[in-house]
């Protein structure tokens, strides 16, 4: 088995009496594809929260790529490769598409305090940026501001940003959310051909999409991992239907 | 209500092409596509300037004050109008540049004027960076009263510090050397005016590149969405703390300018209503554009200068006029009228 590129240790968060992330012990390889589910208010965006540095844990570590981030603000670890999409659009409303991406690269190449312009740079930036678009058909669309796509679209420019940034671990927070199942198809294409030593890690209430892609799932429910398996152990796990009842889980 | 939208590129552009080199190149989201009314302000501007030179020789101390302003102006507009800071204590800056030359040269006999320059920007850089760090932990509202409660804390320090300062009399007696060692400061002000032109000129030229570097892209990013610029990897409170010192520089240098041409330095240089001017001429001229608030300097300067001599009891009547109408009408500033003067003059492309 190769070293996990993402894991937390006893990671465990108290909102004051409440627990909401109970020494969740998780751990994710390179290339894989997993999946978090629970019902509402189980404790997912938290632990997605802890993972990028946005909460402190109340004690617990996360350990991206062998070291020990637990005390790195949100940029650091951006910079290390954990990189988040966010479940409500979280973009630059007022920008174009492509400048979108294009705010991603330069920070990403370490280009964020240059104080000076480079036409042939940018140029390169651009073209960076206009493969990235391609890839999720997003081409068409450069040229617009954010705020002038449908809510979909906007959904991918999230995942544009997210994959300029070249993770090593993608958080995916809901990136079907808000999307009309009649286009969520986009959203699995793009799924379906990210980077092969990519690690995953989608929040995602369409069981469809996540029993169709997870190699494994995480099963969350008041802040501790109920269940944790593949597709099919979860499918067939008699507690996790007990919790999901009437929530209609099926594989 | 929903306000008029001014454009002067069509919206629509359905299919652009890929590939990239046929892709669109202006950086049209952050309003710097719209070059045309940089360009037309720009020569205008420069315009302006040369015929001041040629024909106003009375109007060169006015000149001075006008390109001093307008430094003054850009510094603020890279807080408020990129990076998105609400100051309304920027005098500040100003006035200890303003104070460091003229003690220098007052107390220290240090009469160099290009030496004082940057002596006026480090002082101010050290004071913006200290308390950017207290000033950039809060925003909206709080951020404004800090950035007010500093410049009231250091107007009332100068005001006490009589045998530094002078006091409400004012730092008297200043000298400044001859510009390079040769160009003296005349009675005329020839040299007033084409030194601050000269170094208003350096000013613009380094903020129109900053705003188009990566840097100054990331100071809009932080501005339209903070969260955002964090999640890709932007140290955020960092980035606003080096923006702030710089625009502290810039205002340091300002000053500076005011104390070596007028060879005195007042209290006024450090007061409230200098830090609220300006931040109306940043409005008045339209935020977040460079040349809209450089514009703004210019219109306001003149205007200040004509109403106070032709109205001198009720001047600020007129100018609160001309400011209404300006927000009223032209919500974008001046510059958004130059946009939709320009948008006129091009046959209208229907989509």
């Amino acid at each position: 088995m190769t070293a996990a590129i993402l894991e937390t240790r006893a990671l465990h968060k108290n909102f004051g009496a409440l627990a909401v992330a109970q020494n969740i012990n998780f751990s994710l390889e390179p290339g894989r594809f997993e999946a978090l589910i629970g019902p509402n208010g189980a404790g997912k965006s938290t632990f997605i929260n802890l993972l990028t540095g946005l909460v402190p844990p109340t004690s617990g570590s996360v350990i991206l790529d062998g070291q020990d981030v637990t005390a790195l603000p949100i940029e650091a670890r951006v910079k290390r490769g954990l990189v988040r999409t966010f479940q409500i659009n979280t973009l630059f409303n007022n920008l174009t598409v492509a400048e979108n991406v294009i705010l991603a690269l330069d920070e990403h190449h370490g280009q964020g305090w240059r104080p000076l312009p480079s036409p042939s740079r940018r140029r390169r930036i651009r073209d960076e940026a206009y493969d990235i678009l391609g890839r999720l058909g997003l081409t068409p669309w450069g040229n617009r501001e954010v705020r002038e796509l449908p809510y979909g679209r906007q959904r991918l420019v999230e995942i544009a940003i997210a994959l300029a940034l070249r993770p090593k671990v993608l958080l995916l927070d809901e990136p079907a959310a808000g999307i009309p199942s009649t286009e969520t198809g986009t959203v699995i294409e793009v799924l379906e051909n990210l980077a092969s030593d990519l690690a995953v890690l989608i929040i995602e209430h369409d069981m469809d999409l996540v029993f169709r892609f997870a190699q494994r799932i995480t099963v969350l429910v008041q802040g501790a991992v109920l269940a944790r398996g593949t597709p099919d152990e979860i499918a067939d796990n008699e507690t996790v239907k007990a919790v999901y009842l009437g929530e209609g889980i099926h594989a | 209500m929903p306000r008029p939208t001014v454009r002067v590129e069509p919206v629509k552009r359905l299919s652009v092409p890929h590939p990239g080199a046929a892709a669109p190149s202006t950086w049209r989201g952050l309003a710097m596509g719209r070059t045309g009314s940089d360009l037309a302000i720009a020569i205008l501007l420069g315009l302006g300037a040369l015929a001041t030179l040629a024909f106003g020789e009375s109007y060169w101390l006015l000149g001075s004050q006008v390109a001093i302003t307008m430094i003054f102006a850009l510094s603020v507009d890279l807080l408020v109008g990129f990076a998105g800071i609400v100051t309304l204590g920027h005098a500040v800056f100003f006035g200890v540049g303003a104070y460091s030359v003229g003690i220098a040269s007052v107390r220290l006999g240090w009469t160099e004027p290009l030496l004082g320059l940057l002596l006026a920007a480090a002082v101010a850089a050290l004071l913006g960076a200290a308390t950017g760090v207290l000033v950039l932990r809060t925003r909206g509202l709080g951020q404004l009263m800090l950035t007010m409660a500093f410049a009231s804390m250091v107007y009332e320090i100068a005001n006490r510090a009589k045998p530094l300062t002078g006091g409400a009399d004012g730092l008297q007696g200043m000298v400044v050397s001859p510009i390079l060692g040769l160009f003296d400061f005349d009675i005329f002000g020839l040299t007033a005016f084409l030194y601050t032109l000269a170094v208003l000129a350096a000013v613009v030229v380094f903020a129109v590149l900053m705003t188009r570097s990566p840097y100054g892209r990331s100071l809009v990013g932080i501005r339209e969405n903070r969260v955002r610029m964090q999640a890709i990897g932007t140290g955020v409170q960092k980035r606003l703390l080096s923006v702030y010192t710089l625009s502290a520089a810039l205002a340091g240098i300002a000053g500076a300018l005011l104390a070596q041409t007028s060879q005195f330095v007042g209290l006024n240089v450090l007061h409230f209503s200098l830090s609220g001017e300006i931040l109306i001429i940043v409005a008045l001229g339209g935020a977040g554009r460079l040349w809209g608030a450089l514009l703004g300097a210019v219109v306001f300067t003149l205007f200040k200068d004509r109403l106070s001599a032709l109205d001198p009891a009720y001047w600020y009547f007129w100018l609160g006029l001309l400011l209404a109408v300006i927000v009223l009408f032209a919500p974008k500033g001046l510059i958004g009228l130059v946009d939709r003067l320009l948008a006129a003059g091009r046959p209208k492309e229907t989509a």
